[in-house]
């Protein structure tokens, strides 16, 4: 979903820009005096800084509050929790699945280089992710909703075998 | 309009040497980056080994090269303000070679093919793929390149303390804080002042890393913390790629002018858009480490809060300007107009999908897909690179007639370079890791058509490389 959000929300972006660019573009070699138009200008360039502030404040403080950095605070009684450690080129997890709708709590490292933990449902979409990074433990929650067998792939490169670097989780149906 | 937008200096030797091997450099660089797409789109077969190498090379080549170009569209404009030093300016060029051939060497002999990220402790621990040596040398090229462009950065704090007393002058603030009212520094000089100071910080770091790479490489019982590493890495990344963009829209502040004939005019709200990037390139970095959960929570959340700031003074001063500037100007357009003009689209445009990458839920499933490259080789390819080459354009285009196959290189470069960013980007959408020498099937199509607009693109830049060797050729002999 956010995937399908960010490709629009460019696409959008991009194409308005695109059209200001090729309006200005097109006008171009028509000759008008440049005070009033500089002046107009300056009038209405306050305007657009305050739309933009007025537009980000709201989507930075919305978006602040889903990030993936859960605390350990209230998690559920039957929360499955998994260690998971990335080595030049495979994956070690100390569970092979879960159910859906259980909340996972993955503790992720390495034993060597940097990696990236990262989830793929069945229709190669990735769904989360987090570094695996040697001394340090990078806590992921997550929670699959539908059942399914999920690859995890490195999403940081990590030698010349990086992309074979892949490991199964199976998410059953929901008792 | 002020005189230097008027006229037309003739560049410093060094300069066009900076150009001629920045045009080279691009276009075996370009040619390194079609081979992965066409690898990817299994039109030819590199081999694991090839594909990571050509990768390695081609990051810290065009990383060094989009420098180099940046260089030497702010020592151009800055030296019609300030007593430069010819001599840094070809002791860089040089150390940029000696780094140069050293990174290929570790690469295509040595075999390193560790990314020119060199996230520690990867250059070390190669699984086999490639020695200590290897890396040592990668390491040292880096450390040659860092080295030579810190000279040049102090030296043009050296000449701009010198003309204009401090660094703050030099950034207008005696003008944006102090109700002075007389006649700020021109754009070339505060943009300069906004650069040195970052990437002189960003250079230490980045040498800091990279000799404790070296030692561990010897050493390997002197451990460096991983995470402080990564940290150092990607602020040093980070404030270096960014200064490439900062250097070379100084061309456009100054060459757009001549073909609209209006001036540029540095105001309070330029001065501080500058000041205020300043500050924001130093500390936005930790949004490329937004998937490092052990991170400090308030410095992702900054990542991702200066990062769509950071965007304000591109669309609000520099994009506003350009248009403001070409609206209704009676403009007659050349190769050199349309590519900067073009490059301030690519600038602006670009910022969408940083930004977005940048909010930390939409970064958990973009961070590290294609994505990441689609939205920076938006900034380079149609920023950074459409930035150079419009300067070396305007070069040339002083004195030499332009013709239909000028145009059409210029139609084949936007249209290759859109369409090869938004193959990127869309094969982000599509959740497509980045750095994978083999792509799944469903995947490969994407890849194909990446890589013909792709070859549109390395075809248009021979084109703009011929034309500005052969102006130079026929200025020689004049």
């Amino acid at each position: 979903m956010e995937q399908t959000l960010a490709w629009y929300l460019s696409l959008l972006f991009i194409g308005l820009v695109a059209a200001v660019f090729l309006w200005v573009r097109l006008h171009s070699r028509e000759t008008a005096e440049f005070a009033p138009i500089r002046d107009r200008a300056y009038r209405l360039r306050p305007h657009l800084f305050w739309a933009l502030v007025v537009v980000g404040i709201p989507v930075m403080v919305v978006t602040l509050m889903m990030t993936p950095y859960e605390s350990a605070q209230g998690l559920p009684d039957d929360t499955l929790h998994v260690d998971v450690q990335g080595q030049q080129f495979a994956w070690t997890l100390s569970e092979t699945g879960a159910r859906a709708g259980q909340t996972v709590v993955f503790n992720v490292t390495s034993a060597d280089v940097n990696h990236g933990f990262g989830i793929y449902d069945a229709d190669m979409r990735l769904v989360a992710q987090t570094q695996a990074m040697p001394g340090y433990s990078n806590r992921l929650v997550h929670v699959f909703e539908k059942p399914g067998s999920y690859r995890i792939l490195c999403l940081e490169y990590c030698g010349m075998a990086h992309h074979v670097m892949e490991a199964r989780f199976e998410i059953t149906e929901a008792r | 309009m002020t005189d230097s937008t008027m006229t037309q200096t003739r560049p410093h030797t060094g300069v066009l040497a900076y150009l001629v091997v920045a045009g080279v450099v691009i276009l075996l660089m370009m040619l390194l980056g079609l081979l992965m797409r066409l690898d990817q789109a299994t039109a030819l077969d590199l081999g694991l080994a090839g594909f990571y190498r050509v990768m390695t090379a081609h990051g810290a080549g065009m990383v060094g090269i989009m420098a180099l170009g940046g260089a030497a569209v702010m020592w151009h404009f800055l030296s019609r303000h300030v007593q430069l030093s010819g001599a840094i300016l070809f002791i860089n060029l040089l150390l940029f070679l000696l780094g140069a051939v050293m990174v290929l060497g570790s690469v295509f002999i040595g075999g390193y093919a560790g990314a020119w990220t060199f996230l520690y402790p990867l250059p070390a621990q190669a699984a086999g793929a490639w020695s200590p040596h290897a890396a040592a040398v990668f390491t040292g090229g880096l450390l040659a390149i860092g080295t030579g462009f810190l000279l040049l950065h102090l030296d043009t704090a050296r000449a701009i303390i010198q003309r204009y007393g401090s660094l703050p002058r030099a950034l207008g603030w005696p003008q944006l804080f102090g109700g002075d009212s007389s006649e700020p520094p021109p754009a070339a000089v505060v943009a300069s002042t906004m650069v040195l100071i970052v990437n002189i910080l960003g250079i230490t770091a980045g040498a800091a890393i990279l000799v404790m790479t070296l030692v561990n490489l010897y050493v390997p019982t002197f451990d460096i913390d991983p995470l402080l590493a990564k940290n150092l890495i990607y602020f040093f990344g980070h404030v270096f790629i960014n200064a490439t963009i900062y250097m070379a829209v100084i061309g456009v502040y100054e060459i757009l002018p001549v073909y609209t004939k209006r001036p540029w005019k540095v105001n309070r709200v330029f001065l501080a858009a500058w000041t205020a990037s300043t500050i924001m390139v130093i500390i936005v970095y930790p949004h490329h480490l937004l998937m490092d959960f052990a991170m400090p929570t308030w410095m992702l959340a900054m990542g991702q809060i200066i990062s769509y700031t950071s965007g304000l003074p591109v669309l609000v001063v520099t994009a506003y300007g350009a248009l403001l500037l070409v609206h209704r100007s009676g403009m007659q357009w050349n190769t050199a107009a349309s590519l900067l003009f073009l490059s301030v689209f690519g600038w602006a445009a670009g910022v969408g999908p940083a930004i977005i990458d940048a909010v930390i839920p939409v970064n958990t499933v973009m961070h590290n897909t294609l994505w990441v490259p689609g939205h920076f080789h938006f900034y380079l390819l149609l920023g950074v690179a459409a930035m150079v080459l419009g300067f070396m354009y305007h070069l040339r285009s002083a004195n030499r007639q332009e013709g239909l196959l000028d145009r059409v290189a210029f139609w084949a470069y936007m249209i290759g370079a859109l369409g090869f960013v938004m193959s990127f980007l869309y094969s982000g959408n599509l959740s497509v890791p980045r750095r994978y020498a083999d792509h799944a099937p469903q995947w490969v199509a994407y890849d194909q058509i990446a890589s013909a607009f792709a070859i549109l693109v390395v075809a248009a830049m021979a084109v703009f490389l011929l034309r500005f060797l052969t102006g130079l050729r026929a200025r020689a002999a004049r």
